[in-house]
């Protein structure tokens, strides 16, 4: 069984993003940029299965600038066989990004598609969903346990107060949670081998792929809280939240 | 034309964050129709109606619908998207998981948590974990939106006197199928919706110390319990409690941080909240910048004062 991954460059999630200077945009000059935090534990799903004998290949794809690579190596390091990238200069939005993934996916023919349940940059979590629609597979979003058993998928995910099990026919399209697991620490021999495996660049504009897309008027940082109190004492902080009527 | 709410459905019939996006939907000034699909759900049609704002609903009762499965829920939105300018559900886990997969088969570009509708085509939204907000317009034509239920108040429950309209089933998909579902169960507020949420961080040290140390403080203030992702991950506390971009998004009267360092993914679910405390013994913790009132305290002696003098 051969699985796809779809991984994502974006801002690290211990940076603070600031809007450019005119708004429009987030600064990304300078910026330290590392893989979704999601997409690596979809990656690192995809290596266990891998390992536990239930996969045979494990192939990662990046949709962007060739700068790409640098979170395709760390996934490779991580033990992925073989990576893609749809390169393109554009900001790719989810459909735009899901019709390239469809096309890649039709090429690569996997049995599964794992990603991240959300991009940590613009917490859209739709991607995932939209490539199963067009590809017109199951799906199965926010998993925190993936079993393969007898040609079917059988997933956890989380829910609103609790979870849920699913059983997905394969081919079928998982979009995952932290919780599925703790990535692998990358170790430096396993870096070096990353290296030296093969990056495959497709570019973009050979899919002929067009998609509508939200037009950004404006991005900022959202209006900041009033300035907060520091109290001296338990007693003190009863009187404030019972002048703020929170408290009875 | 009209705006379409898609019902999510819980053991209560409709969840409140249901009714906070039929607020949403009734912002674009046009007729608010709720889209009803579940399994035996006839009764709930009666509930449905009397929701204030509501002008029609589209009722349609099949066992294919009995689990909120999204890929039979889709074919019913492709088919009735042409009637309507907006489909809009809340940005629950179901809502989140249903509407990308209409919007793909629509062609349709999405605006997902949407916080604020400026007009008809413009919206606002949170990224990067709430610390930006992006004002966006989608293209002309159909507009698929999942809104933040915290920010919009749940329309009345009564009131309304929508007409019901009973629509043919769509069939199963035959794909994805519904095994079990595992609820927890709750004996305080639930989190999402509670008025008071005191929550706690990796610093509470235990399963056991979490909870006694909470509860107590839960029960006098009626309080919700929510936790940080450190403490969900060392096992301290359920995951569903979990507050934050990635988590629960909440928005009480009171949230009341306790040990809780104050990175930018927790502070991301709590930023609506009308007052916040913070309790945490290190002056430099983050999460002082956020709050109305901080004490620069231990947690441990902190609270059972607190619970203390708010008993008495
Ligand atoms: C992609 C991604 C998504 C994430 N999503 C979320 C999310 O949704 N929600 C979330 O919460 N986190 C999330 N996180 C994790 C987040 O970045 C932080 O790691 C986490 O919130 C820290 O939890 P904490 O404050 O309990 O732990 P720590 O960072 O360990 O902080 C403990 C705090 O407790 C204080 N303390 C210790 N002992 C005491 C005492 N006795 N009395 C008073 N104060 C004390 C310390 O001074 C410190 O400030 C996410 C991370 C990533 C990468």
């Amino acid at each position: 069984m051969k699985i796809l991954v779809h991984i994502k460059r974006v801002v690290d999630y211990q940076i603070r993003p600031r809007p450019t200077q005119d708004g429009k945009d987030v600064e990304l000059t300078n910026v330290k940029m590392s893989i979704n935090p999601f997409d690596e534990n979809a990656v690192e799903g995809a290596v266990r299965l891998k390992e536990a004998g239930v996969a045979t290949e494990v192939v990662v794809v990046a949709v962007g600038t060739a700068a790409n690579q640098d979170v395709l190596r760390h996934a490779l390091a991580m033990g992925a066989d073989r990576a893609v990238l749809v390169e393109t200069l554009t900001v790719v939005q989810p459909l735009a990004a899901a019709k390239y993934l469809k096309a890649v996916t039709e090429r690569e023919a996997p049995q599964l598609v794992l990603t991240g349940k959300q991009a940590i940059d613009d917490d859209a979590a739709e991607t995932a969903q939209m490539l199963s629609a067009l590809l017109n597979w199951p799906q199965a979003t926010f998993a925190s346990k993936i079993d393969v058993v007898d040609g079917k998928a059988l997933v956890v995910r989380e829910i609103d107060g609790g979870q849920e099990t699913l059983s997905l026919p394969l081919p079928a399209v998982v979009s995952v949670d932290l919780r599925l697991n703790e990535p692998r620490f990358i170790k430096l021999p396993a870096l070096m081998m990353a290296k030296k495996k093969l990056i495959e660049t497709l570019p973009a504009a050979e899919f002929g792929i067009t998609a509508p897309a939200l037009e950004i008027v404006n991005i900022a940082e959202p209006p900041a809280r009033k300035a907060g109190k520091i109290l001296n004492s338990v007693a003190e902080l009863v009187a404030a939240l019972r002048t703020e009527k929170v408290v009875s | 034309m009209s705006v379409l709410v898609i019902a999510e459905l819980d053991s209560h019939g409709i969840k409140a964050a249901t009714r906070s996006a039929v607020t949403a939907a009734s912002q674009f000034g046009e007729e608010v129709h709720l889209l009803l699909a579940g399994n035996d759900v006839a009764g709930i049609a009666t509930q449905a109606s009397a929701i204030n704002g509501l002008n029609k609903i589209l009722l349609v009762d099949a066992t294919e619908y009995a689990h909120g499965i999204a890929e039979n829920l889709t074919p019913l939105l492709v088919q009735l998207a042409p009637s309507y300018s907006a489909i809009v559900a809340a940005a629950t886990s179901f809502g989140k998981n249903l509407l990308p997969r209409a919007a793909a088969l629509l062609d349709v570009a999405m605006v997902s948590e949407v916080i604020q509708i400026i007009d008809a085509t413009t919206f606002v939204r949170p990224m990067y974990a709430g610390n930006l907000n992006a004002t966006v317009k989608a293209p002309a034509g159909l507009r698929i939106l999942t809104i933040r239920p915290t920010v919009f108040e749940a329309a009345a429950a009564t009131g309304g006197s929508a007409v019901v309209e009973t629509i043919a089933a769509s069939g199963d998909a035959g794909q994805a199928a519904w095994v079990s579902r595992d609820l927890v169960q709750l004996d305080r507020p639930e989190l999402a919706t509670a008025r008071v949420v005191i929550s706690g961080g990796r610093s509470l040290g235990s399963a056991e110390g979490f909870k006694a140390t909470l509860t107590p403080l839960a029960d006098v203030l009626g309080a919700a319990i929510g936790a940080t992702r450190a403490a969900v991950d060392a096992g301290m506390a359920p995951n569903d409690s979990q507050v934050g971009q990635t988590g629960t998004v909440v928005a009480p009267e009171l949230y009341i941080a306790f040990g809780v360092s104050g990175a930018a993914q927790h502070v991301g679910g709590i930023k609506d909240s009308k007052v916040i405390v913070a309790v945490n013994h290190d002056a430099d913790a983050p999460i002082f910048q956020v709050a109305d009132y901080g004490l620069v305290a231990d947690l441990f002696t902190v609270i059972p004062e607190l619970t203390a003098a708010l008993k008495g």
